[in-house]
């Protein structure tokens, strides 16, 4: 096998691409396990709904409008599936999640992977799990930029660069400001956060409306890379779990870097030994168990 | 007799005759299944330990008879045993990586871990990738009887060798679990899911005992797992996938955590839902989805943990 550096690095430069959907997922995950102790097994279904929302918009949108021509563009659909979704996970807490904390946080996973099913089971209904492909992605990100060593797609250094940024938006929001300051607080002792005055109930409503809405604006950004499929998420969804394993459960800084660090591990295994690349991680996961079993940035519960 | 015992015989009865009245692949389908979810159920509603990746186990094993019945010419007997013990050894890897862990964390790695497993029925050499393992011969039990052999009963045609096989199997199986339920090791472990602390402030080493339910609740999924790849004839992907964890669980919440026989009720309710939903393609999933958050929202005790309930606090009889 010819071993160039230049195709070492385009494949990492390939696998951070994959990292920066595992950190923004992981994350997601991470934010939710926080404050609701609830492993959220819709969030790849939530993600794929997000790609969904982008590639309805472009495609159907228009039609079903009366205006065959309209199409909801990138931009629009970048602001518009998280919110959808996120509502959609404001509703999900209300009705449901809500009336689970009192019991074994084991069913609120237990709910949630009906609810993935439910999701799944539908779109595959109306889509089959034959991958639909997005063409609503803007002009400006067509074609490749000139990185010195490779010709890296434009889309794919913009979604890098785009997840990276959520991400440390969030982790400078939950580590560095007031607001997330109560959500800490609220983590470690909701009843005493409750009394000075701060609604947590609503608190933890709307944080797994956001950490959902993270899930889908990672779908959008993933429809133009990958095709859009009702399984797209079920197939990511365990290797983002391994990545939680692995970062440390409800580990901010955790998340973001084991998932950019094991998607670029991934992209490495694929130019070394490219059948071993969709299993490096669980047995990086094996690895890092028997000697820290509590994750790289984990603290024990 | 009492209640209990007339309720066994009734059930034994019924397991003999079920190949007349409902087709017997079908009724082995359903035995595989609920011996899968009890072995679960040992687990979880026992030892309350979630293990999300208990299709590692029924998969594995699957793929292990499959392959040595299939291309070493073992007895069938001898593939279950062999595909047991190959899930034992599976479960008391898992278990050491496992068992110290707690809840959430403890389904999640168990979880994980089975994706391992997935991968190598995906990859490696004998597994036959996507398409798994087929053409599993039934083979001869003992060297004696043809567990292929179908008879003529009415026009019908049965199974009714391997039918039995499987029902001695599920018998024996489910007889492991009861005894060990209703043994001191079954009471401990009720002791820890009930107070971990207390248990170990009792002497019990706790985390032995966990492992060792751990092994059996391996041992004995990886038997239905061996028992269904012989009367499918095929170990496939489906058998180790995550879906399959997720559907055990499913079986188990359904019909009882911590009952004897609701996962038999369960698993039975399961299977037969999808028996007859085949037709509607995916909608399975959304109505398994829908029973999922329906059993998780409003009725967590299950079918037969609702009913001991009715009968534990009806109010008594003026005349009793």
């Amino acid at each position: 096998m010819h071993l160039s550096y230049q195709v070492v690095l385009a494949q990492l430069m390939l696998g951070l691409n994959i990292g920066a959907f595992y950190a923004i997922l992981s994350l997601g995950l991470a934010v939710i396990f926080g404050l609701l102790n609830i492993i959220n097994f819709a969030h790849g279904a939530l993600y794929m709904l997000g790609a969904f929302v982008a590639l309805l918009g472009y495609n159907e949108l228009g039609p079903l409008l009366g205006m065959p021509d309209f199409h909801m563009n990138y931009w629009t659909a970048l602001l518009v599936a998280p919110l959808v979704v996120g509502s959609l996970g404001v509703l999900i807490e209300k009705t449901m999640l809500r009336r689970l904390y009192k019991v074994d946080h084991l069913y609120g996973l237990l709910l949630t992977f009906g609810l993935a099913l439910i999701l799944q089971g539908v779109f595959t209904n109306y889509f089959n799990v034959s991958g639909i492909s997005y063409n609503g992605k803007p002009e400006i990100l067509r074609g490749a930029v000139n990185l010195k060593f490779m010709m890296f797609p434009t889309y794919r250094l913009w979604s890098i660069a785009i997840s990276l940024a959520v991400c440390f938006a969030t982790w400078f929001v939950i580590e560095r400001t007031k607001l997330g300051s109560y959500l800490r607080a609220g983590t470690e002792n909701p009843s005493l956060v409750q009394a000075f005055g701060i609604n947590v109930p609503l608190m933890i409503t709307l944080t797994y409306g956001f950490g959902v809405g993270m899930a889908a604006f990672a779908g959008v950004v993933a429809a133009p890379i990958y095709s859009v499929s009702p399984i797209m998420g079920s197939e990511l969804i365990i290797t983002v779990f391994a990545v939680v394993v692995i970062g440390g459960m409800g580990s901010i800084m955790g998340s973001i870097c084991t998932g950019l660090s094991l998607g670029m591990l991934e992209g490495l295994t694929k130019v070394i030994y490219p059948p071993a690349a969709n299993t490096v991680i669980f047995f990086m996961m094996i690895l890092v168990l028997l000697v820290k079993p509590e994750g790289l940035f984990g603290k024990e519960q | 007799m009492s209640v209990n015992r007339k309720l066994w015989a009734a059930l034994f009865l019924a397991g003999l005759a079920a190949p007349f009245l409902i087709y017997p692949v079908f009724v082995m389908q359903l035995l595989c299944f609920a011996l899968f979810a009890c072995a679960f159920n040992l687990l979880i509603g026992y030892t309350g330990l979630l293990s999300f990746g208990h299709a590692a186990f029924f998969g594995g094993a699957a793929y292990v008879t499959g392959y040595l019945v299939k291309n070493a010419g073992l007895t069938p007997e001898l593939g279950v045993i062999v595909g047991t013990l190959a899930a034992g050894l599976m479960g008391y890897i898992f278990g050491i990586l496992t068992i110290r862990r707690q809840g959430i964390y403890f389904a999640m790695i168990t979880l994980a871990l089975a994706q391992v497993i997935y991968f190598i029925a995906l990859k490696a050499p004998f597994t036959g990738g996507e398409d798994g393992l087929q053409d599993v011969p039934r083979g001869m039990f003992l060297g004696l009887v043809d567990l292929g052999h179908t008879y003529h009963v009415a026009g019908k045609p049965l199974e009714l060798n391997l039918y039995y096989f499987v029902f001695i199997i599920f018998c024996i199986g489910f007889w492991i679990i009861h005894r060990a339920i209703h043994s001191p090791f079954g009471q401990i472990l009720k002791a820890i899911r009930e107070n971990e602390p207390r248990a170990i402030s009792l002497g019990y080493k706790v985390e032995r005992l966990k492992l060792l339910a751990f092994v059996i609740s391996a041992s004995l999924a990886g038997t239905a797992g061996a028992t269904k790849s012989l009367v499918f004839q095929l170990a496939s992907l489906t058998d180790v996938s995550w879906h399959t964890s997720g559907e055990v669980v499913l079986m188990t919440l359904l019909g009882g955590l911590g009952t004897v026989l609701g996962p038999v009720v369960g698993a039975f309710t399961v299977v037969a839902l999808q028996a007859e939903l085949s037709a509607f393609g995916s909608w399975v999933t959304v109505v398994i989805g829908i029973t999922f958050v329906v059993c998780v929202l409003s009725f967590r005790r299950g079918f037969v943990g609702e009913v001991l309930e009715k009968i534990r606090t009806r109010p008594p009889k003026p005349n009793d």
